[in-house]
């Protein structure tokens, strides 16, 4: 599917789809979205570039092995979990910042372990589309 | 107390640590952690003395009762000096023994790891943590009996261990929980003034069951005495400590610790005594044909611990005066004999008894430790052992109408293990040298000194019991009689009966072993009956349990996943099946349901459509095109009956699911037919009708009320509690968050486990 109106297209559509699923994440507390569904989005996104330009053009691009946003996500997601236990509470209880930032709106704990499970799924989709493609 | 206990634990974690950086030659210092633990426990010797016992509790999983509750008296008190310093010679021996040895370190960490769990199991009066320990000692036994992991013969006996004693571990938790569930109680020392009450109960058959297949099986008692003489493959510091003083004392630990608790009754002095006095004959002649000094020593120990078993099961109090000694004479003559024999082995290369003799003249202080451990082993004053055999001849004519038959069996048994001590210890030091020892030296100190030590308390303890006697021996005594002690450890009780005895035992004993000449004759001989001895009969039933379970598994994982899906869906089908089709009405209620609105008709026709595609299509890239269609259509269902979230989701999931099936699939050969028209049909037929039960079963959940309880609350303190808007969101990472946690961890799991699929096979030169 080497065709090029797909290759030129994809090249601009890894960016915008990047962006897209990274916006999907953050709306995710108030509107439909999240980490699950963003991280999709964006493995789809690598995903699409590989079609259009073959796998190792895509990992030139990402410049690590996929399966290392795996430990990077689960750790961020621990560590939001159990930042809570530094002040007492309990596991997982959620901690806000008292100001909203701009734009992305208002930050917690909950923020940074739903990140966490944005890049976890990204890690295992990769890994999985990717030793596939290949291994075969 | 808990120091004592924890120390040995991180000694173990840090050892292979620092071993290696410290570039002294010598490993003596390890010794010091041993030595330090037995002079710590001297020191509360004093309040045993006076109070009777020390007790000490830490809180750890309060929650379910499990707490580390040590309680410190006599009987613990005799374990505890025993396992630290008998493990304090032993680890000085073994300084020497495995000196420059490649895994000395790890050597060490396994030792001290098995004694801190020994001390912990005699230690624990929490019913739970006694459980944890004793596991713990069978793990490190495991892992000292196979510490020559180069030798096959090493790696069987570890295992055979491992499993015996390991199967009395459960057989332990069961007896446990059993106590556990009929007192109410977790504490053995608060449980002994139930015992009447565990004693009425209708469990009382079952715990004693239980406990003493634990008991037996780490004991070493008839039928599973046969993973001891195995397990003599361990280096010989390992069998002097493990199996000879310490660990397989465990069982003997449990029954006597039991004692007050559930003795007293005829299903416990029955069994035990029969069981005991089995083991100790049948062990007694079998160590008469061995020929490898360490298989003598293990069927001698095994005999000991028969008779250890023997005097609980008496359960009189002279019985268990006699058992507390015979403890530690067992302990004290068996570990010198032990120590020795490694001496012999590690010096001459061989353990035959026929072909040593002479040794003395080389290797004098060892040939002194092991004549002192052979006469307290025999009996002779004035030995220990002297003492410690009076009492039990004692103990056996106390007891009414069977004084004689159990006094015979005793003699048989020490006349027997008389002989096997004098083959051990005196065999190897007299008579000839044979020419090719001529060259042999001693060895240094740290490898005679504590065989010397160990002996020479044989004889001092033997001429000087009073040392003993109202420290350690009473206070044992006390805990397990539940009376105060009037008794007196003396060497000379005048002529009487059991001086006769005795002498008889030494007489017999001693005309035997000038009479019967160890060869390999003898040994053929018994080697004969190997068909039915019950280490046989055990590997029979092992080895047909294996095969069972391959063929089982063979059956079941034949690596075809269309297989899986048939066993899955049928199971599933035929239990709904069962379900709905017993005590269902089905019932459809149309007047709440809303009408079909034009979109949805059209989006049911596509996946109609779609799913005979997916069917009947000739080519798998239009199958699995199809199925996505189905699944996007799904997605249009979601969005129509607005689950924005779950559209999205779904949409990305299929997605990638048709694009991993495009990936897979196009490095398939070309659409072939390989399933014949039957198997089309029962795939068919199977798949219809697990469609249509699931349907009935979406009805049938339409019908029941939901309780809205649950979703209410989410809705509506999602924003309150969570700070978001988007329900589904905040229940993921919020509410249930760590679910989420959990799920994440499964999918990297699963991705590790394709990647390990796939590029981790074997090259085509490897395989084979």
């Amino acid at each position: 599917m080497k065709t090029i109106i797909f290759k030129t297209a994809s090249a601009y559509l890894l960016p915008l789809l990047l962006l897209f699923s990274v916006f999907i994440l953050l709306r995710g507390h108030y509107l439909p979205g999240g980490g699950f569904v963003g991280g999709l989005m964006a493995a789809i996104a690598f995903v699409i570039h590989s079609f259009a330009n073959g796998i190792d053009k895509t990992k030139n691009i990402i410049k690590f092995h996929p399966g290392f946003l795996m430990p990077v996500g689960l750790l961020l997601a621990l560590t939001a979990g159990s930042l809570p236990l530094a002040f007492g509470d309990t596991f997982m209880t959620g901690l806000w910042m008292k100001q909203s930032v701009p734009v992305i709106g208002s930050v917690g704990t909950a923020l940074f372990f739903d990140t966490g499970v944005y890049l976890v799924v990204i890690g295992v989709t990769l890994t999985i589309i990717f030793t596939i493609s290949e291994g075969l | 107390m808990l120091i004592a206990v924890i120390s040995g634990f991180v000694f173990a974690l840090v050892i292979p640590l620092i071993m290696g950086r410290l570039k002294s030659k010598s490993t003596l210092w390890a010794a010091l952690l041993p030595l330090s633990i037995f002079v710590f426990f001297l020191s509360i010797l004093p309040e045993i003395q006076d109070n009777g016992h020390v007790r000490i509790s830490y809180q750890w999983v309060p929650s379910i009762g499990v707490n580390l509750d040590f309680y410190l008296d006599g009987l613990s008190m005799l374990f505890v000096l025993l396992i630290s310093g008998i493990g304090t010679l032993v680890f000085i021996y073994t300084s020497a023994y495995l000196k420059g040895h490649h895994f000395l370190d790890r050597f060490y960490a396994y030792l001290s790891m098995f004694m801190a769990s020994m001390l912990g199991l005699v230690l624990s009066d929490n019913i739970y943590t006694l459980f944890i320990f004793w596991e713990l000692t069978s793990i490190s036994s495991f892992f000292l009996i196979g510490f020559n992991n180069d030798s096959e013969a090493s790696r069987k006996s570890a295992l055979t261990a491992l499993a015996i004693t390991g199967i009395g571990g459960l057989f332990l938790l069961a007896a446990m929980v059993g106590l556990g569930h009929v007192t109410q109680l977790n504490q053995i020392s608060a449980m002994s003034s139930l015992s009447e009450v565990i004693q009425g109960n209708n469990l009382y058959g079952w715990i004693l069951l239980f406990l003493f297949l634990a008991a037996f099986t780490k004991s070493a008692q008839f039928p599973f005495h046969f993973w001891l003489p195995g397990a003599m493959k361990a280096p010989t510091p390992v069998s002097t400590y493990l199996h000879s003083a310490t660990m397989v004392k465990a069982g003997i630990y449990l029954l006597a610790r039991f004692t007050p608790v559930l003795g007293n009754h005829e299903w416990w002095n029955g069994p035990l005594i029969i069981v005991g006095a089995i083991t100790m004959v049948y062990a007694a002649i079998h160590a008469l044909f061995r020929l490898d000094l360490k298989g003598i020593l293990a069927y001698s120990t095994i005999s000991a611990l028969g008779i250890l078993v023997f005097l609980i099961g008496l359960g009189t109090s002279a019985a268990l005066l006699a058992a507390a000694v015979f403890i530690l004479v067992h302990a004290l003559y068996k570990a010198t004999l032990f120590l020795v024999t490694g001496i012999i082995d590690h010096e001459t290369g061989t353990r035959d008894v026929s072909q040593l003799g002479g040794l003395n003249k080389v290797m004098l202080p060892v040939g002194i430790a092991a004549l002192l451990a052979a006469i307290s082993n025999a009996g002779i004053p004035p030995s220990f052992g002297f003492v410690g055999k009076d009492l039990i001849y004692a103990a056996t004519l106390g007891m009414g109408d069977l004084a004689w038959p159990l006094t015979i069996l005793a003699i048989i048994t020490n006349v027997a293990l008389l002989f096997a001590g004098f083959l051990a210890g005196i065999k190897p030091f007299l008579g000839k040298l044979p020419e090719r020892f001529q060259h042999l030296h001693l060895p240094g100190p740290a490898m005679y000194a504590p065989p010397l030590i160990l002996g020479i308390l044989c004889i001092l303890f033997g001429l000087a019991p009073f040392l003993l006697e109202s420290s350690l021996i009473q206070p044992v005594v006390a805990g397990l009689t539940g009376t105060e002690p009037d008794f007196h450890l003396q060497l000379w009780h005048g002529f009487n009966l059991i001086l006769l005895l005795s002498v008889i035992t030494i007489g017999s004993g001693t005309a035997l072993y000038f009479i019967l000449k160890p060869s390999e004759n003898l040994l053929s001989k018994v080697t004969a009956f190997e068909g039915i001895s019950p280490e046989s009969i055990v590997r029979l039933i092992s080895s047909g349990f294996a095969t069972f379970s391959s063929g089982w598994t063979r059956f079941f994982q034949n690596g075809y996943l269309r297989y899986y899906l048939i066993t899955i869906l049928s199971f599933i089908s035929l239990m709904l099946a069962y379900r709905l089709f017993t005590g269902i009405t089905l019932y459809v209620d149309t007047s709440t349901m809303t009408a079909v609105t034009f979109y949805e008709a059209v989006v049911l026709i596509i996946m109609a459509v779609a799913i005979l595609f997916t069917v009947f299509s000739k080519s798998r890239l239009v199958a699995v095109a199809s199925m996505g269609v189905v699944g996007y259509s799904f997605c249009l269902i979601f969005l129509f009956y607005s689950a924005p979230d779950l559209a999205m989701t779904q949409f990305s999931i299929d997605t990638l699911t048709v694009i991993l099936f495009v990936l897979v699939l196009y490095n398939l050969p070309k659409y072939l037919k390989l399933s014949d028209t039957r198997d089309r049909v029962r795939d068919g037929l199977l798949s219809l009708a697990f469609g249509t039960l699931i349907s009935i079963l979406t009805l049938e959940v339409m019908n029941e009320t939901v309780s809205k309880e649950t979703s209410q609350y989410y809705a509506e303190n999602a924003y309150i509690l969570g700070k978001g808007k988007n329900v589904v969101n905040v229940i993921l990472v919020d509410f249930r968050g760590f679910d989420t946690m959990v799920e994440i961890t499964v999918l990297a799991i699963a991705a590790i486990g394709v990647f390990g699929l796939l590029k981790l096979h074997l090259r085509s030169t490897e395989k084979e």
